[in-house]
């Protein structure tokens, strides 16, 4: 079973968006990176199919040299390899990013065989696209099962869990499959000490694609405004409970 | 511009978001009609509100894959439908199903999708406005595409009727292959309806990291309870384990909107933020005064949690005299 995982590197931004003044960018100097969690289950699930059937599992990111933190995240959580498609920093947009992970996949399976299993976010974390996954999958003539909650792999077939109001939708295509998941599909373990020290050593395979022109092109990024609010303080410490139940019941609710 | 927008059904209609898109949909026609896109059978009876949300023909694509949802095959019935009706955008709500199904459009016909735009303008190109971050950021963007695909945020545009009279109804049976049935649900699996759901609830009480542990949230508990409400929490939660992912509110968990939402103990990353822009009301209640969440909260009680909730519990049930 081989399997690869499509991730993101993307700025945790904590409390406040700040846009760059050129408008094109988040301020991200003071921040740390990160993966969607969508992605993280990705990349667990990964792992444990590979545990359960063994196997290759492989990350790919196309991002900036400094993308590479997150290949080796997920290098530490047990992924064998990984595949950075380096960018200069420009962001590609969902159709191009597609495009570019569509050659990249082709030319890995040339050498080592296809994937079974192709695994994404079902949505980007910054971008929010919706359709990096579906893209790929068609471009590659292989079905695609998106929003997953649960995965089993079973004698060339995935069994493939959505959840829906009320319940869960179920569906069953054969591999090779690409898939896109979501956060609840499993709970990600934390990467070990060692697991930290064998990532550094696992190999990370470099190429640099060119960025075609945008067909969904930025023009600016704007914080929504009107959020802002002035909190009306009610007290302090358990004392400010009768004032909160006053508030409760104004607004209808106690 | 000619406008075909792919709209949802319910058991009983049509799904209010595809209503939201129709609306941006219109907006974007100008002068020129809005067609629609319904897959399943009898049409018929969804004429008379699409009708009056300005759609002037309905075509509703008639196969037996459509008794179980087939992203696929809806897809691939929209394209033949835009190449016959040379529509010049094709439009779909920004929910799960309307995202997918117009991702597939976007890779059948190899052109650029804008998912969850809040705007939309005619013109060469099109310009678009559309959320990112879960709501967090807003993108103007320019969208190259012929058609213009895109989908429309929920809740951002509002469903507005015309009155005009009920849209003709036209079907037909879409040409579909193997490859566009491989990809359907297969079954529906039932969860037991137990308590009220998070997304629905009038009242919402989450815990965040300052609940400290899976028995901080007894109080919390007890507070949904008595105001007949959900608990939610954050992610810094569900990744402690002290909660399923079921009960992370934001932008990879629960989108709510509560009258009331009460957050305790979270601090209000904006990731946390895009899941409870839809609550009418906040009322935090947090040990830091300078904590984000309270630049979004219209109350806030400072200080312990551990304290304060259980002084809220007591003081309700004295309300009520129990
Ligand atoms: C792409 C992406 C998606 C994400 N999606 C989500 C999501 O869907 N939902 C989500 O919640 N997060 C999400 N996150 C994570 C988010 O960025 C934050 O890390 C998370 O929300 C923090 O949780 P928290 O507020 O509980 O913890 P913290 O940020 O650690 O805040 C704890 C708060 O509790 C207060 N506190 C501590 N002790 C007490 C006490 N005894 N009494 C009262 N107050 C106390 C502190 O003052 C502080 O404000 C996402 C992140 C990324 C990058
Ligand atoms: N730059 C990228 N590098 C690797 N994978 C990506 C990239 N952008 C998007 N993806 C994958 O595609 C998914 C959907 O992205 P999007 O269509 O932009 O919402 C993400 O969750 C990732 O798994």
């Amino acid at each position: 079973m081989r399997t690869l995982v499509c991730v993101k590197r993307v700025p945790m931004t904590g409390g406040r968006m700040v846009v760059t003044d050129d408008g094109q960018a988040l301020e991200t100097r003071h921040l740390g990176f990160t993966i969607s969690p969508h992605e993280e289950c990705g990349v667990e699930e990964a792992v444990r199919l590979a545990e359960a059937h063994g196997g290759e599992t492989v990350a790919l990111t196309l991002g900036p040299p400094e993308a590479e933190e997150q290949l080796r995240d997920a290098l530490a959580l047990g992924l064998d390899r990984a595949v950075h498609l380096v960018t200069d920093g420009e962001e590609w947009d969902s159709q191009a990013t597609a495009a570019a992970i569509v050659d990249a996949i082709r030319a890995d399976e040339a050498e080592a065989g296809p994937f079974d299993l192709v695994v994404f976010g079902n949505e980007s974390a910054d971008s929010g696209g919706y359709q990096v996954g579906i893209r790929v999958a068609h471009a590659l003539g292989r079905p695609c099962v998106t929003g997953l909650k649960g995965i089993a792999v079973e004698e060339g077939s995935a069994r493939c869990e959505q959840e829906v109001p009320g319940g869960r939708d179920v569906y069953r295509v054969p591999l090779p499959a690409v898939v896109t998941v979501k956060e609840g599909l499993n709970l990600p373990r934390y990467p070990s000490v060692p697991g930290r020290m064998r990532a550094k050593q696992k190999p990370v395979a470099a190429s640099s694609p060119t960025r075609p022109q945008p067909r969904l092109a930025k023009v600016r990024l704007v914080v929504p405004e009107g959020q802002a609010k002035q909190a009306e303080l009610l007290g302090h410490g358990p004392e400010a409970a009768p004032r909160v139940v006053e508030v409760l019941e104004r607004l209808g609710v106690a | 511009m000619s406008v075909l927008a792919v709209v949802e059904r319910t058991a009983d209609g049509v799904d209010e978001l595809s209503l939201q898109a129709l609306a941006l949909a219109r907006g974007l026609a100008g002068d020129e009609p809005v067609e629609a896109l319904a897959v399943g059978r009898d049409g018929g009876e969804l004429a008379a509100v699409l009708g009056e949300h300005g759609v002037s023909t309905l075509h509703v694509a008639e196969h037996e894959a459509f008794d179980a949802y087939a992203p696929v095959a809806v897809a691939r019935a929209a394209v033949e439908l835009v190449g016959r009706l040379g529509s010049r955008a094709v439009v779909a709500a920004g929910s799960e199903r309307g995202n997918e199904v117009l991702a597939h459009v976007a890779a059948m016909l190899d052109q650029p999708l804008a998912a969850n735009c809040v705007e939309a303008s005619a013109g060469e190109p099109l310009r678009v406005t559309r959320v990112r971050w879960g709501g967090s950021l807003l993108e103007e963007a320019e969208l190259n595409g012929a058609p213009a695909l895109l989908t429309v945020a929920p809740h951002a545009v509002s469903a507005e009727p015309t009155g005009a009279a009920a849209a003709a109804v036209e079907a037909f049976a879409p040409e579909l292959s193997e490859a566009d049935l491989l990809v359907r649900v297969v079954e529906q699996q039932q969860t037991a309806a137990g308590g009220v759901s998070l997304a629905d609830a009038k009242v919402v009480v989450s815990g965040g990291r300052g609940a400290g542990s899976a028995e901080g949230f007894t109080a919390i508990e007890e507070l949904a309870a008595l105001l007949g409400g959900a608990v939610g929490c954050s992610r810094a939660v569900t990744m402690a384990g002290w909660r399923p992912h079921t009960d992370q509110v934001g932008q990879t968990g629960t989108k709510i909107s509560p009258d009331v939402y009460i957050p305790c103990g979270i601090s209000g990353a904006t990731q946390h933020m895009a899941g409870c822009r839809g609550a009418k009301a906040i009322l935090a209640i947090n040990e830091d005064p300078e904590a984000p969440i309270l630049a979004s909260a219209d109350y806030a009680v400072i200080g312990d949690l551990h304290a304060i909730v259980p002084a809220i519990v007591a003081e309700l049930r004295k309300a009520r005299g129990s």
